[in-house]
C-alpha cells in the first residue's frame, strides 16, 4: 500500500516537457530520493506534488484520495509539507512565529474568536507556542528561540523551514535540496536530522545534489533525466546502473565517494 | 509588570489614558473637532493597516468604502427616514458584501495591478457620488441627520468625542487581537511569502478577501459616523485623493503597527491645522516634514522610534551586565 502515487504525470511548459509520463509510488516510512542532472525536472516534480503547478496530464493520489488539480493549501491540509530550494521564510516574523504558522491547519479559528481573543484561544495559542518551541529544539534551533527570522544565518534558516514543515504534522515531507549552500559540517547536521526524522517514521521525499547524503539516507532512489524516469530502485542498485552513471554521475564510479 | 510591556494590554492602557486625558487640553470646540476627526481617520487607518501593513496587499480605493458608508448612511436616513443607527448598520453590511464580491476577483492581482484595480473601484464610487445627484445631491453634497442613539440624539463635541474615543479603542483592541491569533499570523505570512503560506495550509485567496472585507467595514463605519457627525457630506470624501491620504497615514505612522496607524492618522490630521501659520507655504512645509520623516524613518514613526527605544534599552542592559 503506497502513501503517494502518481500515474503518467506530465508537465509541459510550451514545447518543453519538464515532467514526462512519470509514474511512481512511495511507501509509508520510506526516504525516497529524487536525483538527476540540473534541469531534469526535480523541482518541477515537487511543485506538482504540492499543487503549486497543475499537471498537464496524469494523476496524483495520496492514500488513494486523488489530489490532482487541487490548490497548494489543499495538498498541505491533506498532509503534504515541503521546504524550498531557495528559502521561503516569513522574514516579517520571529523564528518561533514562522514555525507557529505551520500549526495553522490544526489551530485555525473563527473570525469572531480571533477578534475577541477568547480565553480558549489564549490557551490554544500557549499550547501552539510550546509545540513550535519543541519543534525548534528538535531541529537544533534552541538558541534562536527569541530571534527574528531575518537574524538567522542561512544554515539555521534551512532547519527553520524544516521545523515549519513539521509543524503541519505532515504525512509526507518533501525536502528540496536541504543541503544546498551549506558547508560540510552543516551538511552532516542536516544528514543527522534527516536520519532522525526517518527513524521517527516520517515519510520523506528528498531532492538533493549531494550524493553522499542521498546514498547514505535513501531507501529508494528515483533518477530523472529530461523529465523521464531513468531508473528507480534501492540506492545501491541505482548507483551501479550503467545508464545512471552515464547520464548523471559521470564515468568513474569512484567519484561518488 | 509584564502586561505593561505587551501591546495588547500595556499599549491599550496607554491609549485609553491618552484619550481620557486629552479633553484637559482641548480648550475649545475647534480642538474637539480636530480630535474627533483624528479618531475617525484612525479607525479607517487601523483597518487599512491590517490589509496593507500586515497582509501586504495594497488598496488605493478605501475612500470609496468610506464614501459608500457615508452616503449609504446619509441616503437611508435623509431620503428614506430610517433611524440613523439602522442606516449605519445596513450601509456597513452593504459595503461588506460589496467588498466581498469585488474582493474575490481583484485580490487575485498583485502589486501594481492590485493598486490599479482598487484605484478603479475608488474612482467609480467617486464618479457615482458626484453624478447621481438625485440621490447624493451631486457635487454640492447633501445634509445628513444627526446620529440618534437609543434614548438620546448624539450632538455636541463632548459626547461625540466620547463615542469616537471608545470606538478607536475598540478598533485597536480588535486589530491587536486579530494579529495575535492564528488568522493574524496567516495574514502576516501572506506578506512574508505567499507560496510558503499556501504550502503551510493557508488558503491565501480566502484570507485576502477576509482582511479586505474587514478593512472595508472599518472604513465604512468611520464614513457613516463622519457623515452623521458633520451633518453634511460631499463627494470629496470618496475621492482618490482621500484614498491616498489614508494610505499615507498608514505608511507614515508605520506599516504593520496598529499604534502606528493611530499615530499616523493623528499626525497627518493635525499637522495641516498646525502648519496654517506658514500661510502660503503650508503645503511645502507639510511635504518637507513627510519627506524628511520617510527618509530618516523609512519604517514609519512608531516602528522606527520603537526600534530606537529598544536599541537603547538593549545597550543599557549590556552596560549593566558589564
Amino acid at each position: 500500500m503506497s502513501l503517494l502515487r502518481t500515474e503518467d504525470l506530465c508537465k509541459a511548459f510550451g514545447g518543453l516537457r519538464a515532467v514526462d509520463n512519470l509514474s511512481f509510488a512511495i511507501s509509508p516510512g520510506q526516504v525516497y530520493s529524487i536525483i538527476g542532472p540540473n534541469g531534469a525536472g526535480k523541482t518541477t516534480l515537487l511543485n506538482l506534488l504540492t499543487g503549486i503547478y497543475i499537471p498537464s496530464g496524469g494523476r496524483i493520489f495520496l492514500d488513494d484520495a486523488e489530489l490532482t488539480g487541487r490548490a497548494p493549501h489543499e495538498f498541505a491540509q491533506a498532509g503534504v509539507a515541503r521546504t524550498f530550494q531557495n528559502l521561503q521564510m516569513f522574514f516579517n516574523m520571529s523564528a518561533l512565529e514562522n514555525v507557529m504558522v505551520g500549526r495553522y491547519g490544526g489551530e485555525r479559528c473563527s473570525l469572531a474568536t480571533a477578534l475577541l481573543h477568547t480565553p480558549a484561544l489564549a490557551r490554544a495559542e500557549r499550547a501552539c507556542r510550546e509545540e513550535a518551541a519543541e519543534l525548534m529544539r528538535f531541529v537544533g534551533l534552541a538558541a534562536w528561540m527569541d530571534s527574528d527570522a531575518d537574524a538567522l544565518p542561512y544554515g539555521a534558516l534551512k532547519r527553520l523551514e524544516i521545523a515549519r514543515a513539521l509543524a503541519t504534522q505532515p504525512r509526507l515531507l518533501l525536502l528540496d535540496e536541504p543541503a544546498a549552500g551549506l558547508n560540510p559540517s552543516e551538511i552532516r547536521g542536516i544528514d543527522e536530522l534527516i536520519g532522525k526524522l526517518a527513524s521517527r517514521g516520517h515519510t520523506i521525499v528528498l531532492v538533493e545534489h549531494n550524493m553522499r547524503l542521498v546514498m547514505g539516507v535513501s531507501d529508494q532512489v528515483l533518477v530523472l533525466d529530461y523529465g523521464r524516469k531513468l531508473a528507480e530502485g534501492p540506492a545501491e542498485e541505482v548507483r551501479r546502473d550503467p545508464r545512471v552513471i552515464e547520464a548523471y554521475l559521470g564515468s568513474p564510479v569512484a567519484k561518488v565517494h | 509588570m509584564r502586561w505593561l510591556a505587551s501591546p495588547r494590554t500595556g499599549g491599550l492602557f496607554a491609549l485609553v489614558a491618552v484619550i481620557a486625558a486629552l479633553p484637559l487640553a482641548l480648550s475649545n470646540n475647534y480642538f474637539y473637532e480636530v480630535a474627533i476627526l483624528v479618531g475617525l481617520n484612525a479607525i479607517v487607518c487601523v483597518g487599512l493597516n491590517l490589509l496593507i501593513g500586515y497582509a501586504g496587499q495594497i488598496s488605493l480605493g478605501h475612500a470609496g468604502f468610506f464614501g459608500l458608508g457615508a452616503y449609504g448612511s446619509a441616503i437611508l436616513s435623509a431620503r428614506f427616514g430610517w433611524p440613523p443607527l439602522a442606516a449605519l448598520a445596513v450601509a456597513t453590511a452593504g459595503v461588506a458584501l460589496l467588498a466581498y464580491v469585488i474582493g474575490r476577483p481583484i485580490l487575485r492581482l498583485r502589486g501594481h495591478y492590485l493598486a490599479m484595480a482598487t484605484l478603479g473601484m475608488g474612482v467609480i464610487v467617486s464618479i457615482v457620488t458626484a453624478t447621481e445627484d438625485r440621490w447624493t445631491g451631486g457635487p454640492d453634497g447633501m445634509p445628513v441627520p444627526p446620529l440618534r442613539l437609543p434614548g438620546a440624539t448624539l450632538s455636541g463635541e463632548g459626547p461625540w468625542y466620547a463615542v469616537v474615543g471608545f470606538l478607536v479603542v475598540a478598533a485597536v483592541w480588535l486589530s491587536l487581537n486579530l494579529i495575535e491569533s492564528p488568522t493574524g499570523r496567516a495574514l502576516r505570512a501572506l506578506s512574508g511569502s505567499e507560496i510558503a503560506a499556501e504550502v503551510s495550509g493557508i488558503d491565501s485567496a480566502r484570507q485576502k478577501v477576509l482582511v479586505f472585507v474587514i478593512s472595508a467595514v472599518f472604513a465604512s463605519v468611520a464614513g457613516s459616523l463622519t457623515a452623521h457627525y458633520s451633518g453634511f457630506i460631499t463627494p470629496s470624501k470618496a475621492t482618490f485623493l482621500h484614498s491616498i491620504e489614508f494610505v499615507t497615514m498608514v505608511v507614515f505612522g508605520g506599516m504593520a503597527s496598529t499604534y502606528g496607524a493611530v499615530v499616523g492618522a493623528a499626525v497627518l490630521t493635525t499637522l495641516p491645522q498646525l502648519l496654517t501659520v506658514f500661510k502660503d507655504y503650508e503645503m511645502i512645509a507639510l511635504g518637507s516634514i513627510m519627506m524628511g520623516t520617510m527618509i530618516f524613518m523609512p519604517k514609519g514613526l512608531v516602528p522606527s522610534i520603537g526600534g530606537l527605544v529598544g536599541a537603547a534599552a538593549a545597550a543599557r542592559a549590556r552596560k549593566a551586565v558589564r
